[in-house]
Formats: C-alpha cells, sequence, structure tokens
C-alpha cells in the first residue's frame, strides 16, 4: 500500500442527451446507450486505443443478458479492449457510488485513470417470465426423459404467459417512490407553490446553460437528439400550478408530473484520473474528488422517508472535513422530486430535527439558492436512475471550474444524491484556482 | 448517388452502347508507390529542376526516362522555367508531342514554368505566358484519367521548394485536380528539406507530427479530410457544432484524434478553439477551415437570414479564426499552414446561391489578402475550390443538374472529397511554404468559371 494517498481529479464527461422514456431512444438498449456514451468520451479525450485503469458503470434496470454490461461496452468501444469494467448498481446513486469506487483507487494509487457513471433505460425495461412459467421451463431444461418433459409441458398454463413488468416501486412497502415521497412532502409541509418554484428554475437553469454553449463539451448527440427532452425552457410556474397531483391523495397531494422526474432514458459517464495522468495526456483537471459518504434509513420501520438518507450523509461527511453546510459554493441535490430536494433543506434548518436525530447542537442551516443546482438537475433534464450520478459529477466539476478561473479562488461544492431503498450517496467536489 | 455511367464504362458496356466512358481514376492508397511506370524528364533552356526530379523519380523505383521508348509513360514532365523565345516554346511541343501518345491511364503531364511577371522582355514573357494555355489544352486532350497542371516558378526557387508539388501533381494523390495553375515563390519561414526519400515513414506519413485542426468534420469532405491527414500522420482535432456531435465523435475515434464540439459562430468561438489547442496540444501546425453551409435561394427570395448564415459560417468564421491565429501569442505554429475550403461557385458563380458563390469568392480574397500576414510568421494560407464532388449534398440534386455537373469537366466524372482532402495535404506540409496565397481548383478541370 502506499504511504499516502492523492486526490483524484475529475478531469471531464460526456452524457448523450436524456430523453423520456417510449420517444427517442425507445429502441436503444442499455448496452448501446453506454457504449456510444463511452465512445462519446473517448473522442473527447483523444484516448482511442487507450488502456484506462478501468471502467465501473451499472444500470438499474437490467436484462439478464447484461450481466457484464460495462465490460462489454468497452469491449465494444473505441478503448483499448485490455480495459477492466465492472457493474455496480446502487439505485439512483448508481453513478455516483460508480465515481466514489474509481476515485478510491485513484487515491490510493491502484489505478490512474478510470471511467465511472451508468445507464438506464425504462423503455426497453427487462421484463421477465411469471415465476410459475420459469420453475417449468427450468424442470424442463433439466429433464433427462422424454416422459418428464411430457408431464411438465402439462403444468403450463395460459395464465403464465402474464409476464412479470418492472414495477417502480419499493419491494417491502409496494408504495411507488413518488407515493414515499408524497408522505415524506406532507409530513415535512411542503408546499405545493414552492415544489413548481424549484421545478421551473431547474428548466430555466438548464435551458440557459445550453445556452451559454456549457454543455457543448459534456453532452453528444445521440439518435438526432441535441437537448435532454424533457427540457421546457419556457416552464412557468403558472404552467406547473395547472397540473394534477399524481402522488398523494385529496386536497393536500402537491406532486405533479411537473415537479416528479419522468421515466428517462441516458447515459452518463465521467473520466477520472491523477495529476499526473492529466497532465501527461494534456487534459484538464476540472476538480477533485474530496471525501464521500453513503447512509441508509429504515424506511420500512422507522420514521424516515425512503428518499432522506442524504440528510443523515451530509452531516457526517462534514463533520469529518471540519466543513459547515455553508462551506460550499455550489450544491447539487439531485431533483428526484422537487419535494426530495425541499425536505431535505428543511430538515437542516429544523433546529429539533437536526439535535435529536442528527445528534448537532445547532442546524445545518440553509442552502441558498443561488448556488443550488445552477446548471439545472433532474427535475428538468430528466432522471436515468444510474446516469444521474455521471450527469451531476461533470456538471459539477465543470461549474467549479469556471468559478474558480473567473474569482480566482478554491471553489468547493457540494452532491447529494437520494436512492431507493432508503439510500444516499454524497460527495464534496473541489476545484483549485488556476 | 452511383454514378451509373462509370459503373457501365468499368463494365464495357458503356463501350458496346456508344455511350462516352468514363475513366477509373488512380487514387493514393498507404503503401502504394507513388509513382507507377517510367517518367519521361525533360527541359528547354537552362535545365533548374531536371535533376531534382529525375533523382525524386529513380528514388521511387522507376525509371526516369530522357526519351520516349517504346514504353508506357506514367509521367512527363518538362522544366521550362528556361524557356525564353519561341524557338524553346517548339523545342517543348517536339518533346510533349511523342510523349503524351505514350502516355497510360492516370498519367500525369507537369510543366516547370518562369513567372511571366519576371520575365526580361515581351518575347520571354509570352513564352511563360503561353504555357498556361499550352496546359490548360493538355488538360482537356488527354484521355483514360490522365491529368496536366503548372507549375510556375520564381527565379529564386530551389528545386527543394517544389518537391512537395513534384510528389503531388506526379502521384496519384492529384487524381482530379486537372488544368491548375500552382505559383511557386521562395519558401516562407524557414525552408523545410524535402524528406529522405529512405526514410518510409517520411515517405508514407508526411503530415507525420503535426497536429491538424479540421473545421465541419463530422462528415462529407471535412470527415475525410481528416481521414486523409490522419493517414498521413497528422493528430486530428475534428470541430464541428455540437449538433453534429455523433458524428464528429466517430471521425475522432476512427482517425485517433480528438472531437471538439464547437459552433465556429459563437461569439467566444476563436478563443475556445485556440486556448484548446494550445491546452490540449501545444498549438497547432495545420488549419482547415472546412465547415460551410448552403442556404440556396435565387436572390430575389433571398431573406437576410439565409444570407447572414451562410456568410458568417463560410466566411465571417473564418476571417475571425485566421485573425485569432495571427494574434500574438497564437498556437499556430512556425511552418503553420492554414488551409481555406473555397469552392467552384465562388469561382463561377451559381444560380440560386449568391450567398454560398459570395462568401466562397470572400474566401479567395481573403487567402490573397492574408498571405503576406502569415508569411511574416513563417506560415501560409492557401485555398482548394472544390468542383462537383460526390456527396450526400449532390446526391440529393436533381438527375440532370447532377449529370451535367458530373460530365463538364475533363476527367468526365465527379470528384470524391478524398480528392479534395488530398489537396488540402499537399499544401499542409511543412515542405509547402513556397505555396502562399494560391487557389487551385480540384474540379477535374471543369468548364464552369475556367
Amino acid at each position: 500500500m502506499p504511504a499516502s494517498t492523492r486526490r483524484a481529479a475529475v478531469i471531464g464527461g460526456n452524457r448523450i442527451p436524456f430523453a423520456r422514456a417510449n420517444g427517442a431512444y425507445a429502441s436503444a438498449s442499455n448496452l448501446d446507450m453506454l457504449t456510444t456514451t463511452l465512445d462519446g468520451l473517448v473522442a473527447r479525450f483523444g484516448l482511442a486505443g487507450e488502456r484506462l485503469g478501468e471502467v465501473v458503470a451499472g444500470a438499474v434496470l437490467k436484462h439478464s443478458r447484461d450481466f457484464n454490461l460495462t465490460r462489454e461496452a468497452v469491449l465494444g468501444s473505441r478503448l483499448n479492449p485490455a480495459t477492466a469494467a465492472y457493474d455496480v448498481q446502487q439505485a439512483c446513486g448508481t453513478g455516483l457510488e460508480a465515481t466514489i469506487a474509481v476515485a478510491n483507487k485513484i487515491a490510493l494509487g491502484q489505478i490512474e485513470s478510470g471511467v465511472a457513471g451508468g445507464v438506464d433505460t425504462a423503455s426497453d425495461a427487462p421484463i421477465a417470465l411469471n415465476d410459475d412459467l420459469r420453475r417449468v421451463l427450468v424442470k424442463l431444461n433439466a429433464a433427462r426423459t422424454a416422459v418428464d418433459r411430457l408431464k411438465l409441458v402439462g403444468q403450463l398454463r395460459p395464465g403464465q404467459i402474464v409476464p412479470d413488468i418492472p414495477e417502480n416501486s419499493e419491494p417491502r412497502t409496494g408504495l411507488s417512490m413518488g407515493e414515499h415521497a408524497a408522505r415524506t412532502a406532507l409530513e415535512w409541509g411542503i408546499g405545493r407553490t414552492e415544489q413548481d418554484e424549484l421545478t421551473a428554475r431547474s428548466h430555466h437553469n438548464l435551458a440557459a446553460a445550453y445556452d451559454r454553449g456549457f454543455f457543448d463539451d459534456l453532452v453528444t448527440p445521440y439518435l438526432k437528439l441535441t437537448r435532454d427532452n424533457n427540457l421546457r425552457a419556457d416552464s412557468s410556474v403558472e404552467k406547473l400550478a395547472k397540473l394534477k397531483p399524481v402522488f398523494g391523495k385529496g386536497p393536500d397531494a402537491t406532486m405533479t408530473a411537473g415537479n416528479s422526474t419522468p421515466l428517462t432514458d441516458g447515459a452518463a459517464l465521467v473520466l477520472l484520473g491523477s495529476d499526473e495522468w492529466a497532465a501527461e495526456h494534456k487534459l484538464p483537471v476540472l476538480a477533485h474528488v474530496v471525501d464521500a459518504e453513503t447512509s441508509a434509513v429504515d424506511y420500512v420501520h422507522g420514521p424516515d422517508g425512503l428518499l432522506t438518507a442524504p440528510v443523515f450523509a451530509v452531516p457526517r461527511m462534514l463533520e469529518r472535513n471540519g466543513l459547515s453546510l455553508q462551506d460550499f459554493d455550489l450544491y447539487e441535490i439531485h431533483e428526484a422530486f422537487a419535494s426530495v430536494v425541499l425536505v431535505q433543506r428543511k430538515a437542516w434548518e429544523d433546529p429539533r430535527f437536526c439535535k435529536e436525530r442528527l445528534g448537532l447542537d445547532a442546524p445545518l442551516g440553509a442552502v441558498d439558492d443561488a448556488k443550488l443546482n445552477v446548471a439545472g438537475s433532474s427535475l428538468a433534464a430528466g432522471h436515468p436512475f444510474a446516469a444521474t450520478g455521471g450527469r451531476i459529477v461533470a456538471t459539477l466539476a465543470k461549474l467549479l471550474r469556471e468559478k474558480a478561473d473567473t474569482e480566482k479562488k478554491d471553489q468547493r461544492g457540494l452532491i447529494s444524491i437520494c436512492a431507493a431503498g432508503g439510500q444516499g450517496v454524497v460527495a464534496i467536489l473541489e476545484a483549485k484556482k488556476a | 448517388m452511383s454514378d451509373l455511367l462509370a459503373t457501365l464504362s468499368n463494365t464495357g458496356i458503356a463501350k458496346q452502347l456508344g455511350l462516352p466512358t468514363v475513366p477509373t481514376l488512380r487514387r493514393h492508397r498507404l503503401g502504394d508507390p507513388l509513382l507507377a511506370g517510367p517518367v519521361l524528364v525533360a527541359s528547354v533552356g537552362e535545365s533548374r529542376f531536371a535533376k531534382a526530379v529525375t533523382a525524386f523519380v529513380e528514388e521511387q523505383g522507376v525509371p526516369a526516362l530522357t526519351a520516349v521508348g517504346e514504353d508506357r509513360l506514367h509521367g512527363v514532365v518538362v522544366d521550362l522555367s528556361g524557356a525564353r523565345t519561341l524557338a524553346d516554346l517548339a523545342a517543348a511541343q517536339q518533346i510533349l508531342t511523342p510523349a503524351v501518345k505514350r502516355l497510360g491511364p492516370s498519367g500525369r503531364v507537369l510543366l516547370i514554368g518562369a513567372e511571366p511577371a519576371e520575365a526580361s522582355g515581351a518575347e520571354a514573357a509570352a513564352v511563360a505566358q503561353s504555357l498556361d494555355g499550352l496546359v490548360r489544352s493538355i488538360g482537356k486532350e488527354l484521355r483514360f484519367g490522365a491529368t496536366a497542371n503548372l507549375l510556375v516558378v520564381t527565379s529564386d526557387v530551389t528545386p527543394a521548394a517544389i518537391d512537395s508539388s513534384v510528389r503531388f501533381f506526379l502521384s496519384a494523390r492529384s487524381a482530379y485536380v486537372d488544368g491548375q495553375v500552382a505559383h511557386v515563390a521562395a519558401p516562407v519561414g524557414n525552408p523545410r528539406e524535402p524528406a529522405e526519400v529512405d526514410d518510409p515513414r517520411a515517405e508514407e506519413q508526411p503530415l507525420a507530427g503535426r497536429v491538424a485542426v479540421v473545421t465541419g468534420a463530422a462528415r462529407g469532405i471535412g470527415a475525410a479530410i481528416a481521414d486523409t491527414l490522419a493517414r498521413d500522420g497528422a493528430t486530428i482535432v475534428a470541430v464541428d457544432i455540437p449538433a453534429a456531435g455523433e458524428g464528429l465523435a466517430r471521425t475522432a475515434n476512427r482517425t485517433g484524434g480528438t472531437a471538439l464540439q464547437l459552433d465556429i459562430t459563437a461569439s467566444d468561438a476563436a478563443d475556445r478553439l485556440l486556448s484548446h489547442l494550445a491546452d490540449r496540444h501545444d498549438g497547432v501546425d495545420i488549419v482547415v477551415h472546412n465547415a460551410g453551409i448552403t442556404r440556396d435561394k435565387l436572390l430575389a427570395n433571398m431573406t437576410s437570414d439565409r444570407w447572414d448564415s451562410v456568410l458568417g459560417v463560410n466566411l465571417g468564421a473564418q476571417l475571425t479564426i485566421n485573425e485569432a491565429l495571427l494574434a500574438k501569442g497564437s498556437p499556430l505554429h512556425e511552418a503553420g499552414r492554414v488551409v481555406c475550403v473555397s469552392s467552384q461557385s465562388g469561382i463561377a458563380g451559381n444560380r440560386g446561391q449568391t450567398n454560398y458563390a459570395a462568401s466562397k469568392a470572400g474566401v479567395i480574397g481573403m487567402v490573397r489578402a492574408l498571405a503576406p500576414r502569415f508569411a511574416e510568421r513563417g506560415a501560409t494560407i492557401n485555398a482548394v475550390a472544390p468542383g462537383f464532388i460526390e456527396t450526400d449534398m449532390t446526391a440529393t440534386m436533381p438527375l440532370a443538374t447532377r449529370e451535367g455537373g458530373r460530365r463538364i469537366n475533363s476527367l468526365k466524372q465527379g470528384g470524391l472529397p478524398v480528392d479534395v482532402a488530398e489537396a488540402i495535404g499537399w499544401f499542409g506540409r511543412a515542405e509547402s511554404g513556397g505555396l502562399n496565397g494560391q487557389v487551385v481548383r480540384v474540379c477535374g478541370q471543369s468548364m464552369l468559371g475556367a
């Protein structure tokens, strides 16, 4: 083991425009999207034929044939086929968790470079065989005699044709993420208007970032799509107010298709490396990965909401780094639902919660609106589950680099991503002034 | 759209039907010898270049002949830089007449003449100028894909200064360049000696170690330019608008280069391009201004946005980037080569293309104006003007227009994107410092605008 560690550099990223499910990428598979995104990254950084330390990525909705998805993407790409790869899966935390995995190996000196991220398609979703049918077919495959086979064929029933379609719901509660988020929003008294305001701001910020060419070196068009097709540049609180709630019940329901992310297809990757590797390849260092933390809450039996785990991860990470919540120049809080962002902020501002649940003497305090998701986030871009982390890391790293260059001082950014299963992944990035 | 007549020609059917036949042009491929057979090397008057050309031909492993024999000739090079009198011109005719009879398919006639402006006396000037008419007529008479071109040299030009041009015009790299006149002067900056011929890498990869930016590289001619310059050893920085990023990534990965998504008409485009080149590549050697758009409309129906977008992409962006390349501290290396893509439309004009033709003619004016300024820093700027090139754009033309475009040139066919790329590679060589402010057409000696 090396005597000391180093911080992994975020060099850049690439993603394809995100597409609402069953639309532009309806016929693209996870492998298609991941390979194309990898090739776009290879092209941007001139890595054709290069052997990287490793590529780590994953997908949440995955076909059984995609058991080695990331390695297959590497083999289909222009990278040197001697580049190793593995899959990870931590629901919506996948992309950031993959980034942390690669960054940690770089920090330890085990590798010099790597690519991290993820892909998801809600269009080309895996539909599984009905369990009854599957059991019969497995036995049929194992049967040795014709008589045995005939007996098993006799067990086939029409009802077994009904497939198992993946659902966007928690296995332990049977509730969808939206229903869980609606419960938490109600509990924290999150209003409709503040959710719609956050949503409109996300659309406006993303559209403005596109318009100023911010994504010119972060996004590569795919299948004729040049921008995320969920983006509504003309979104407004007034328009959003007209939408009917889709999660929650009765007059208290506040969550609509507007202030919730849609099912989305897409892929995003980040290029990481040591400073030395970046310099050797004449590549820029946008920012460094400083620290990361994961957390989980008992949303099944405990008092916490499904998507509230980052609330707990952030203070632990801040304490370890001797930082306050206000020591950040930019914040990227994943907008799974507008209410998720608002709950996190409210919890950190709540003295009682911070004392009783986070064990803090004083509340963490407020997150400045002007520093939050300044280039838009998932409500506008869409949220292909495993791709979101890569999108956020590359976006934040570039934002920090721009600010560090223009303001001529170091910049620090916080990432917070909630994930299914009651989990959360958070991280700190820093950009040094040039 | 494939060329049906060319297909019929290849299978011999065209001849049986009494249709004109379309020759198959020899084109350069990596590893191919430059010369396909013996070359006649002759001179009239004082011989300045025959010795060097002879040495070059022999080093390619083919005989350099001093007289026409029974063999089929790959090429004919006549050094007429010392021709001063009508008697000298008559001597040239005596050399050329038997030689063209022996010229093989895709053969090459290359004349080297003196700069008329430097001639002392009317007769010498007339003789120098006469080569212009002579070579253009030879081009129209030659058959089976053979071409004729003229190098006009000033009195201070050394054999080394025309080496890269001789290689270009005698080889299959100039397949679709016909009836052209290129002027060579003393090289700008520190002259680069031609590569040692016994260095196979230098011969096969004349652009090795050079960084080349190609705008509009996602597809079509731009993609072919990237491929060809990469084949010749250059490191490619492929540039195109962000919306064309998918094709751009393919070009970059195919050539082992990098993709830069950039709208060259953006206000900060030159800044972003040049800082990218400085940071990522330690500078640039070759800049190919290829990006171009058409927004065709008759002038009577022209709108200002059609006009502005065409002039902005095809000319405005080139002007801005060139100024940035000329600025102090620019990443353009010494022996830098800027090559602009003009068009036959800019020379001949074209119905429905007032905006496009104006922009492409403007490119020619820009190249001539900037040549002395680039020369001051040891760099050059030149233009290629493609004629009818087979691309996605020409494939969508109406049949009659397309057939017309293909046939009204000496080679009786459209060119390929690679033909444009080869000419750019010739200008791009460090040894091509004697070529500056030149406009060479890649048009198979089209009759339009000639």
